[in-house]
C-alpha cells in the first residue's frame, strides 16, 4: 500500500525509491486498466480471454527446443519440463505420446544412481530439481512415467540430505532453508514416503522462520517473503502441524500482500509480480482450507492482473515491461487456477469451479496446491503408490 | 577470462589439457528441453565432467570451474566439486573473496553464489566479518533489498559478529528509504538478536518511540505498523495496556490520511480485550458517520469500516468479522 500519490506538494518533501517505483508500475498498469474501462464489452471480452492456442505453441515450442541463451537454466532442467509440463496440463491438454516418452527418459538421464534427480544428465542430484522432476513425471501419469521413479533411492536421498538443525540441505554439502523442507517434504507426501524419520525437528525449523510481520522467511531472522511462506505452510500442512503457526498474523500478513494492482507482491513495499499469484494466491487457498473459510483475498482483481498485464502472446510475464518466461507462465496459470475455484476444506475432493473472470472457456484444470499438479493426476499418482504392491519397496 | 572472450582458446588446443578425454553430456537420442549451447559451453562442460568424474582436484580443474562458473553461475555441482578442490589444495581463499564479489556484480540473485561465499567466509573466521559486512553493504547501494545479500549478512553479525554499528546502518538505510521493508527487517533482527542488547523488553520504549515517529512521517507505509506489533511480539498484555499503541492510532484516525494501518491495529488491539476511551469511539463514528450504526460491537463496527475503506480487502475484513463472534 505505498499507493496514493501525494495530492499536495510539499518543497521538502522527495519520493523514496520504493515509492518511484511503485507509482511508475501503477502508472503502467492504471494505464491498461483504463484502456479496458474505454473499450466496448465485446472487446473487453477479447482482452481477457487466456489464449489458450498460443500459450500451447510457446510451451510445446520450448519443450523442443531452446536457444543458447538458456545456457544459464542448464542446472534446472527438470524445472523447465515441470514449468512447461504442468502449464500444459493446466490448460487441459498433453503431450503427445513421442513427447511423452521422450520426456521420461530424458528426466530418468537425471536421476542419480544413488537417488534423487540433477539438474541435468550426470549432475549431483538436488531436492529442488528432484521435486521438478518427480511433478514433471506425476503430471504425466500412466505406469511407465510413474514407475520409472525409483522411491526407495529416493528415500534414502532424503534422508541423506536431512540436517541436524530439522531442517534439509538442498544437495550434498548446499544450503539449507524453508524451500529445500518444501521439496523435500512434498516429494516425500506424493509418493507416498513421507515418515516421522524425515518429518523430524521440521515443523520446529519452519516455526522458527516465521517472522514478526506473519508471514515465513527463507532462514530464520530474513524477511517474510511470498515464496518461502507458501513452501513453509504447505509443509507445515503435510506434516500435519499447520496449527503451530500463528494463523492470524500469516493471514493478515497474506491478504495484504495483494497490491492495488490485483496481483501479489513477495513482500512488503516491493512490486507485485505474476509469479506471486500462486505463491501467495496457493497460501491464500491453503489458508481458507484451513480456516474453513470462503475467499479471503480478491480473486477477481488476482485474475484481472494475470490475464491483462501478466499475459502475452504465448507465455505470460512478470509485469509489464517484462520478458515472458516459463517459471512466470507456469506461475501465472497455476495462480489462475488457485484463483477461479471454490475449495472445499476436504483436501480429497476436487475443488469445484467458482468466478471465472473472462470467458467461461478460460476456466483451467483443478490443481492440488499442497504439491501443485493437476488434482486428476495427482489422485491417479496417489492411488497408483498407495497401491500395497507400489509401496512395499519404500 | 571474460575481458577478452574472443580469444579464448579452446581447450583442445591447449596443452595442459591434451591427456584429458571430453565427456560429452548424456542427453540421450531425443531429448527435451534440449539446450542449444554454443560450442565453448559445450566443451567446457564436457572436460569439467572429465575431471569431475575423475574426481581430479588439481589446480587446472579449479581453473576450468572457473570458466565454467561464468557460463552458468547457477550449475551448482561445478560450485560444489570447486569447494572440494579448493579443500584438497589448501587454497587462498582470500583469492576466493575475490572471485565471488566479481561475479556478484552480475549475478547478484544467485543461490549459488551466495552459498559458496557463506562457506568461504565461514571457514576465514571472524577476521572476515569485516569485509562481509562491506560486501553486502556494497550489494545495498544497488539493491537495497537483495534478499540474498540480507541473509548473508545476519549470518555473518551471527556467526563472525560485528553488531557494533548494525543499528546506525539500519537507522542510515530508513532514513534513505522509509518503506525499505528489508531495513525493517534488519532492525527487528538487530534488538531482538545483538548479544549486547539484551531482548526487546529493554530497547522496546525506545523503539516504540521511533517506529511511531516513523508512521506519524508516513501513516501509509505498512512496515513500520508491522514493526510496532513484532515490538509486542509475546507481550500481548503491553500491547493493549500501553498507551502509545492506541495514540498512536487515534492520532492517525484524527488526522484525515489513510488509516486502514491504523484501524487494522486497532482491531487487533480490540480482539485482545483492550477498552477503547471515548475519544478513540468518537474519532471511529466520525470516520463513517451514517452507516454501520448497526454493528453494536465496536470491534464489528472497525471491520464495517475497514469493508468500505479497503475494498481489495473487503473479504478479510468481512471474516474477521464473523470470527469476532464465533470464539
Amino acid at each position: 500500500m505505498i499507493g496514493m500519490e501525494p495530492s499536495s506538494s510539499s518543497a521538502e518533501w522527495k519520493p523514496t525509491a520504493s515509492q518511484e517505483e511503485q507509482w511508475a508500475l501503477e502508472r503502467h498498469v492504471f494505464h491498461i486498466y483504463q484502456l479496458f474501462c474505454n473499450i466496448p464489452p465485446k472487446s473487453q471480452a477479447v482482452m481477457l480471454e487466456l489464449q489458450r492456442d498460443n500459450h500451447i505453441e510457446y510451451l510445446m515450442k520450448g519443450l523442443r527446443h531452446l536457444g543458447p541463451s538458456f545456457s544459464v537454466l542448464d542446472a534446472n532442467r527438470p524445472w523447465i519440463c515441470y514449468w512447461i509440463l504442468h502449464s500444459i496440463a493446466l490448460l487441459g491438454e498433453s503431450v503427445d505420446d513421442a513427447l511423452e516418452s521422450n520426456t521420461i527418459d530424458f528426466i530418468s538421464r537425471c536421476q542419480d544412481q544413488h537417488g534423487g534427480y540433477g539438474g541435468g544428465p550426470g549432475q549431483m542430484p538436488h531436492l529442488a530439481t528432484t521435486y521438478a522432476a518427480v511433478n514433471s513425471l506425476i503430471t504425466l501419469g500412466g505406469h511407465r512415467s510413474l514407475s520409472s521413479i525409483n522411491r526407495g533411492k529416493i528415500y534414502s536421498f532424503l534422508q541423506r540430505m536431512k540436517h541436524p538443525s530439522g531442517g534439509f540441505s538442498m544437495h550434498d554439502g548446499g544450503e539449507v532453508d524453508v524451500r529445500a523442507c518444501y521439496t523435500a517434504i512434498s516429494v516425500a507426501s506424493a509418493l507416498c514416503i513421507l515418515d516421522k524419520e524425515l518429518t523430524q525437528g521440521v515443523g520446529d525449523y519452519i516455526l522458527s522462520c516465521q517472522t514478526y510481520e506473519g508471514g515465513i522467511a527463507g532462514e530464520p531472522g530474513s524477511e517474510a517473503h511470498g515464496g518461502y511462506t507458501f513452501c513453509g505452510l504447505a509443509t507445515m500442512i503435510l506434516i500435519n502441524e499447520a496449527n503451530r503457526l500463528d494463523l492470524p498474523s500469516l493471514t493478515d500478513w497474506l491478504v495484504f500482500r495483494q497490491g492495488v494492482e490485483g496481483g501479489f507482491q513477495g513482500r512488503t513495499n516491493k512490486l507485485v509480480d505474476g509469479c506471486y499469484s500462486f505463491w501467495q494466491g496457493g497460501a491464500a487457498v491453503l489458508l481458507q482450507r484451513l480456516h474453513e473459510a470462503g475467499d479471503l483475498f480478491q480473486s477477481h482483481a488476482l485474475q484481472q492482473y494475470i490475464l491483462l498485464c501478466s499475459q502475452v502472446e504465448g507465455g505470460f510475464r512478470d509485469k509489464p515491461g517484462k520478458s515472458r518466461d516459463h517459471y512466470h507462465t507456469c506461475y501465472c496459470l497455476s495462480g489462475l487456477a488457485a484463483a477461479q475455484f471454490r475449495w472445499s476444506k476436504d483436501a480429497d475432493r476436487e475443488p469445484l469451479p467458482g468466478l471465472v473472470l473472462g470467458p467461461y472457456s478460460n476456466l483451467l484444470e483443478p490443481i492440488d496446491p499442497l504439491h501443485n499438479i493437476v488434482f486428476e493426476q495427482f489422485d491417479e499418482a496417489r492411488e497408483f503408490f498407495t497401491e500395497s504392491q507400489h509401496c512395499d519397496d519404500a | 577470462m571474460d575481458s577478452d572472450e574472443d580469444e579464448r582458446i579452446p581447450l583442445r588446443q591447449r596443452p595442459e589439457w591434451s591427456d584429458i578425454t571430453p565427456v560429452p553430456q548424456d542427453d540421450g537420442p531425443n531429448p527435451v528441453v534440449p539446450i542449444a549451447y554454443s560450442e565453448e559451453f559445450a566443451e567446457t562442460m564436457d572436460y569439467f565432467r572429465a575431471v569431475y568424474l575423475a574426481d581430479e582436484r588439481s589446480l587446472r580443474a579449479l581453473q576450468l570451474t572457473t570458466e565454467a562458473i561464468h557460463f552458468n553461475a547457477g550449475n551448482y555441482t561445478v560450485w560444489q566439486f570447486r569447494r572440494v578442490i579448493l579443500e584438497a589444495l589448501n587454497a587462498d581463499l582470500h583469492d576466493e573473496l575475490e572471485f565471488v564479489e566479481h561475479l556478484a556484480s552480475k549475478n547478484a540473485k544467485n543461490y549459488q553464489l551466495w552459498h559458496h561465499r557463506r562457506w568461504v567466509a565461514e571457514k576465514l573466521g571472524s577476521e572476515a566479518a569485516g569485509r562481509e559486512l562491506e560486501f553486502t553493504k556494497n550489494i545495498f547501494l544497488n539493491d537495497a533489498k537483495n534478499y540474498h545479500a540480507w541473509s548473508h549478512r545476519q549470518w555473518v553479525l551471527q556467526n563472525l559478529g560485528g553488531w557494533e554499528n548494525e543499528l546506525s546502518y539500519c537507522d542510515k538505510l530508513l532514513e534513505d528509504d522509509i518503506f525499505n521493508n528489508s531495513a525493517w527487517n534488519q532492525r527487528y533482527f538487530v534488538i531482538t538478536r545483538h548479544p549486547g542488547i539484551g531482548g526487546i523488553e529493554g530497547i522496546r520504549d525506545s523503539e516504540v518511540n521511533y517506529t511511531i515517529k516513523a508512521i506519524m512521517t508516513k501513516p501509509e507505509n505498512e512496515s513500520p505498523w508491522r514493526y510496532l506489533r513484532g515490538l509486542y511480539k509475546n507481550n500481548i498484555k503491553a500491547f493493549i495496556t500501553d498507551p502509545k499503541v492506541s495514540t498512536v492510532c487515534l492520532k492517525v484516525l484524527t488526522s484525515k490520511v489513510n488509516s486502514v494501518f491504523a484501524l487494522s491495529l486497532l482491531l487487533d488491539l480490540l480482539v485482545h480485550g483492550f477498552e477503547p476511551t471515548q475519544e478513540l469511539k468518537t474519532a471511529l463514528e466520525s470516520l463513517i458517520p451514517e452507516s454501520n450504526n448497526s454493528d453494536s460491537d465496536i470491534a464489528a463496527r472497525v471491520c464495517s469500516i475497514l469493508e468500505v475503506m479497503d475494498p481489495m480487502r473487503v473479504n478479510y475484513w468481512r471474516w474477521r468479522k464473523k470470527s469476532l463472534f464465533s470464539c
